[in-house]
């Protein structure tokens, strides 16, 4: 019998690390910590930490595939190799890489508001510090804040996490040993509007349970929103505060 | 990956609110823990894994202030703590923490601990039960989800105060087990601070563990702690007696045998090295088997080699019990030997051992002849036969023990005659009921009332020094051969869960009750969504008399079209039945209903059983009903799957409706139903024939009961089969034909099917005896076949069913007219029992049942007492769209564990119930003998269907019974070739030749089995020689 060691959900309610079904684990948000970039944001949740790098927009680099009347997004993502993940090789040309790539590229195509930047380039750079499940959520969470922090024009907040589903209890955001158990669901979207963006999945789930866990994929969405509006009107706070230090408005005195 | 274009989604259902849990900078030395783990490849990978630590997890005390409205709190701990000890005599009382070490060895006691005393469980011990033995960890589940207990769960790990981290001491990293030690300690310092802010006096917390150094900390740390000895001890009147035999030696107590020195057997290599040594191919793993009939020789069938491995003595068993997972050490082939040859009991061979002693003088030197004895055998057997030599080897060491709790009796010889009135503690030898069990060395201080006592024991330890296993006295069942005791024990040895349903299983039951009744018809109601009114089909049931599940019902009419419509309609079990809550789980893992002579124990509670599903007749009850179009000839036009309502008209017996089709004067509707039904049957079993279906039989017996009261067996009888029989049996057929076609159509990888394959089997009792005389036919009908073209001149032709069954069709003795029945028997007998599958998990090709000729089978038509037939309603009611399929049904695995437990419960519920009738034969034999006055025999004709060098099988046809009559090896001829035994004649020089298939008289009386303590059947041959002359 191949019982797993780690029990997913114990009787108490609780998963292998103590959280209870619908609690997320501890997020921080930190923008800029690339200078060198247009944008940059690192998104740590739990022991998952990725950097999001957004330059652009810009020149394209080829000319090949931009467009006369809108930009084009194009995604990178390497993984460190310290970052512990072992389902993922770290190549530049892996297919899984491509994939989350891929997948961030769709996503934020529609959320961009791309007319606004014709014959350019918005590159994203994603890097996987380190990797405890949930790596497309957390890499989707770090862009949204990157592009905010480039000054990139979006129509909303874009924020993602993965669902679970334990026999018939859901489960929000994943780790990885949840995440290799569970069927489980990647959904991102736009909390204002309601809108998905991307609703991704690897495993079979039984559709009567699809919906609901859709569902609470984005009531999930509005938490991460919030937190995120808090943390960059914060930023943008102490942005405010020291440009008027420097132009010496007598009001911020 | 699906990528879905920007959709709205609307609100959700209401959730417990989503939040973030923000991890404060002090808790980041409990957030995380770092392992190493070896993968299966040998690297090293380090794993970081993160851990949250909360404030927000409940103490379960009644009183307390601060925990209340946290998640999952409940009021179980009581102000008022146990107060009956002599000891631990505080006002407040006290509650009892539980270690691991506690759980591991004193499970018993701690299940019979008094309801009212309150037990405080630390994840700590439930995550380290969980790790070292799953079926401690599902009895220890049991007791906490156990309603009338004061049990509660303290997740200390979780908790931010208890959370505890590998200390580093210098250069010391601290063992696993002291950090577990120390976090039980932790949360009964927690526990004394946080209820005191509650209540001025809160009752006083006490370690239970058998761990002396834990003992020791806790004690230097100031807190109270005790043995389990010690606290039973200081239990008060009543229930330290009952529980003082529970309690087991002690982990660290000094092991009896230590003080002696001497090793009987060798040491365990230690697990690694067993490992290593197995992936190596260097030594084997495998399931241990002792041989029934030889105390000192066992088997292990291991995946290396073709035969099992023979382990000849005591020491190359090293301590191994039936069941247990071994590694053997397989020795060079010149050592290899054959089996043994003698019957060993260990009961008579080592009847002077005593339980106190070890090294009983009498014992070696016995042991010591039987062995040389033995060893000769061996010698010359392997001579004579060199294609009986197994390879041969000896046990290293034990991966798992399989210890349960075992049916034993005290061996009244064990007992001193001066130790039958003192109550002072007695080492005794308990026999097991099974022979394949070694005796079980057991400590007691209620020995004079045990005697003739069945009673339940387990093994606790077996030391290298102690010949036999130590083990503790569990409960009494009650008196040797008294009918509760008997019927308990058999329950026990056949593992037949047969407990009443808990609380929560029967909170599961529609809340009205037995007042529970189809509502009024409204297709607003989820009864009657989809389904379909068939109240006014005339509908009735045909069943044995006293049935009380009656889980289908039939029905047929003709069309206008001059069809024929035909119905099954089967129990709506999965109505009521959801899947996933408690009572499905239970119903899973009791897998069938258990039948025996005068008990049924339920697979669900009697109210579903036998009233709610049960399609009595008069009421309306809801059915899943199978209806088919059928031409005039019987075949398939039209067949439907739909959920109804139905109001059966009647409920018969067989014979009952045997005779009301069978009354010319009748004409009701109900009547020609019947009759359609039979017609039709008559037509669908011709067709079945055709297509090679096999008429098997082994013998029913029908056992009288004086009344439901006294269960005093009256007589024995075969069972009588009516037309009515074969007519519900044929319907029954059609629908689980019909059924599996349909399941496996919509979900080809899970459908629950069913098949039967070809193994060679015989029954246990001939294998040892045959193993002696030549090789073995490689297949049980090559012996059928080549006994049939010696004995009579018969062929059978097993190339496929239908030729299987003409064959036996011409098996036909003009003088005998029992003949073909015992052909068909024996041919019965090698076959395998059918069993369920996943269809995905074998071939499509191999989905037919041989025995029924159908390409595809399953069970559908009795949910109350199968529940494979519950898991096919699901499947069903998914595939005609009337409920998804539940996602556990989805999954192939799922399916496939859940079928496996299904097979085994069946299998041992059939034995169960065998042994059963057994039992009753055993009573009713004596019943008849004793009214004749006579020694308790009778004589009866039977038949010859083995015959062996010192034996031979025979069959009473008219009792149904199988007996082996036995003689000294020397004093006839056996030839092999022929299966003739040469009987020296009772006066005078010549011989009697009997063989197989020969009528002889047998005498048949009751003898008691010495390991069952049960009445035996024991034949004796008459005609033509008197076996016991020879």
């Amino acid at each position: 019998m191949s019982t797993s060691r780690l029990e997913i959900l114990n009787d108490g309610g609780l998963r292998h690390d103590a959280r209870r079904p619908y609690e997320l684990r501890s997020l921080s948000l930190s923008l800029s910590p690339h200078p060198t970039a247009d944008g940059s944001a690192t998104v740590t949740s739990g022991l998952t930490s990725v950097t999001a790098s957004v330059f652009g927009p810009r020149e394209p680099r080829s000319r090949a595939g931009t467009s006369h009347d809108r930009g084009i997004v194009s995604v990178e993502v390497g993984v460190a190799p310290w970052s512990g993940t072992r389902e993922v090789r770290r190549s530049r040309g892996d297919k899984r890489l491509t994939e989350i790539a891929a997948s961030i590229r769709q996503t934020f195509e529609p959320v961009i508001l791309l007319h606004l930047y014709p014959r350019s380039e918005i590159t994203i750079n994603i890097q996987v510090i380190s990797a405890d499940g949930g790596i497309l959520p957390t890499a989707i969470n770090a862009t949204t804040l990157a592009l905010l922090d480039a000054g990139i024009a979006l129509l909303d907040y874009t924020t993602s996490l993965s669902v679970g589903l334990h026999l018939t209890q859901p489960l929000l955001d994943l780790s990885a040993p949840e995440e290799a158990d569970l069927p489980h669901l990647v959904v991102a979207s736009c909390p204002a509007s309601g809108k998905v963006t991307l609703a991704a999945m690897e495993t079979r789930l039984h559709v009567d349970r699809f919906e609901e866990m859709l569902r609470l994929g984005v009531d999930a969405c509005r938490v991460i929103r919030d937190e995120m509006e808090s943390v960059v009107k914060k930023k943008a706070a102490e942005v405010v505060r020291r440009s008027q230090a420097v132009i010496g408005v007598p009001d911020a005195r | 990956m699906a990528t879905a274009a920007t959709i709205s989604v609307g609100p959700s259902k209401p959730h417990p609110p989503i939040t973030i849990l923000k991890r404060s900078r002090a808790d980041v030395p409990l957030a995380q823990t770092k392992f190493l783990k070896k993968t299966a490849r040998g690297k090293v990978q380090t794993i970081l894994r993160e851990r949250y630590v909360r404030n927000d997890i409940s103490c379960g005390f009644e009183a307390c202030l601060f925990c209340q409205e946290f998640p999952g709190y409940k009021p179980v701990l009581p102000t008022i703590g146990y107060r009956k000890h002599t000891k631990l005599t505080d006002h407040e009382g006290h509650w009892l923490v539980i270690d691991t070490n506690i759980v591991l060895h004193q499970m018993d006691l701690l299940t019979n601990l008094p309801a009212r005393l309150p037990l405080i469980i630390p994840s700590t011990t439930i995550r380290e039960t969980r790790h070292r033995s799953l079926p401690l960890y599902s009895r220890l589940q049991q007791l906490i989800q156990d309603e009338d207990r004061c049990v509660w769960v303290w997740w200390n790990e979780e908790r931010r105060e208890t959370a505890t981290v590998q200390q580093i001491d210098g250069e010391e990293m601290e063992g696993v087990n002291d950090r577990n030690d120390r976090a039980i300690r932790q949360s009964l310092h927690f526990y004394a601070e946080h209820l005191k802010s509650s209540v001025p006096n809160p009752p006083k917390l006490v370690l239970l563990t058998d761990d002396r150094r834990n003992r020791e900390l806790a004690t230097s740390e100031g807190l109270i702690a005790s043995s389990a000895r010690d606290y039973v001890d200081g239990l008060e009147g009543d229930v330290r007696q009952s529980l003082v035999d529970l309690v087991v030696g002690g982990v660290d107590e000094v092991q009896s045998g230590e003080r002696k020195g001497r090793r009987i057997y060798e040491e365990y290599l230690p697990l690694e090295a067993l490992n290593v040594g197995v992936k190596s191919g260097r030594y084997h793993q495998g399931h241990f088997n002792a041989n029934q009939y030889n105390y000192l020789e066992g088997t292990v069938n291991v995946p290396g080699f073709n035969k099992p491995v023979l382990l000849v003595g005591r020491e190359a068993m090293n301590r191994s019990v039936q069941g247990d997972v071994v590694v053997v050490e397989v020795f060079p082939k010149s050592e290899w030997k054959a089996p043994g040859e003698e019957v060993l009991d260990q009961d008579i061979a080592l009847r002077d051992d005593d339980a106190d002693d070890d090294e009983g003088p009498g014992v070696d030197e016995g042991e010591k002849q039987t062995e040389k004895a033995e060893k000769m055998d061996v010698d010359e057997e392997t001579k004579k036969n060199p294609r009986d030599i197994q390879p041969t080897g000896k046990v290293i060491g034990v991966i798992k023990r399989n210890w349960r709790a075992y049916v034993c009796h005290i061996d009244r010889s064990s007992l001193p005659s001066s130790a039958m009135t003192s109550l002072s503690q007695q080492t005794v030898f308990a026999t097991p009921l099974s022979r394949t069990l070694p005796r079980i060395r057991l400590r007691t201080r209620q020995a004079p009332q045990l005697l003739d006592q069945k009673i339940l024991v387990t093994i606790d330890s077996w030391s290298p020094n102690s010949r036999y296993p130590d083990g503790h006295f569990v409960r009494s069942l009650g008196k040797v051969e008294s009918k509760e005791a008997e019927q308990e024990s058999l329950l026990l040895e056949y593992e037949v869960p047969y407990r009443p349903f808990g609380k929560a299983i029967m909170d599961c039951l529609p809340v009205e009750g037995d007042k529970w009744v189809v509502p009024p018809k409204d297709e607003g109601r989820i009864e009657w969504r989809d389904r379909e009114d068939l109240r006014d089909l005339i509908v009735c049931s045909i069943d044995p008399p006293g049935c009380q599940d009656i889980d289908d019902a039939l029905h047929a009419r003709k069309l206008p079209t001059g069809n024929i419509e035909a119905g099954v309609h089967i129990a709506d079990v999965s109505h009521f039945v959801l899947p996933d809550n408690p009572m499905d789980s239970e119903a899973a893992s009791r897998g069938t209903t258990v039948y025996l002579v005068d008990k049924r124990i339920d697979m669900l509670p009697a109210l579903l059983g036998t009233n709610l599903c049960s399609l009595r007749p008069f009421v309306e009850r809801l059915a899943f009903s199978v209806i088919w179009e059928l031409n005039s000839e019987a075949e398939i036009v039209r067949v439907r799957f739909v959920k109804s309502v139905i109001a059966s008209k009647e409920a018969f017996t067989y014979e009952a409706a045997q005779l009301r089709k069978d009354d010319p004067s009748l004409s009701d509707p109900l009547t020609e139903s019947i009759r359609l039904l039979n017609d039709m049957a008559i037509k669908l079993k011709a067709a079945r024939m055709r297509a090679g279906a096999l008429a098997l039989s082994s013998p029913e017996l029908k056992i009288h009961l004086d009344s439901s009261e006294s269960a005093e067996p009256i007589d024995v009888e075969q069972k009588q089969q009516r037309e009515t029989n074969s007519l519900v049996e044929e319907f029954m057929l059609l629908a689980n034909i019909s059924v599996a076609g349909k399941i496996q159509e919509t979900f080809p990888s899970t459908a629950v099917l069913r098949s039967v394959k070809f193994i060679e089997r015989e029954p246990e009792i001939l294998t040892l005896l045959r193993r002696r005389h030549g090789a073995p036919p490689k297949t049980n009908f090559e012996a059928l076949q080549d006994i049939l073209m010696k004995r009579k001149g018969m062929t059978l032709d097993v190339s496929s069913s239908g030729a299987l069954a003409k064959s036996l069709d011409a098996c036909e003795d003009p003088k005998e007219p029992d003949f073909n029945f015992l052909v068909r028997i024996m041919a019965t007998r090698c076959m395998l029992s059918a069993e369920y599958f996943s269809s995905g998990s074998v071939s499509k090709e191999s989905y037919g049942h041989y025995g029924l000729a159908t390409p595809i089978y399953t069970h559908f038509t009795s949910p109350i007492r199968r529940y494979a037939d519950v898991l096919a309603h699901r499947q069903l009611s998914a595939a005609i769209n009337y409920t998804p399929l539940h996602p556990s049904l989805q999954s192939k695995s799922h399916v496939e564990k859940t079928l496996s437990v299904v097979n085994k419960r069946h299998r041992l519920a059939q034995m169960a119930g065998r042994a059963s009738v057994e039992f009753y034969v055993g009573l009713a034999l004596k019943a008849r003998g004793s009214a004749k006055g006579a020694d308790g025999r009778t004589r009866e004709e039977a038949y010859v269907i083995r015959v062996f060098r010192n034996g031979m099988a025979v069959f009473v046809s008219k009792l149904g019974l199988e007996g082996l009559i036995t003689f000294s090896k020397d004093a006839h001829d056996f030839d092999a070739e022929n299966y003739v035994l040469r009987l020296p004649k009772e006066n005078g020089p010549g011989f009697t030749e009997v063989g197989v298939f020969d009528k002889v008289v047998v005498e048949v009386g009751i003898e008691k089995d010495a390991n069952t303590q049960r009445g035996k059947v024991k034949m004796i041959l008459v005609e033509p020689v008197r076996s016991e002359l020879l």
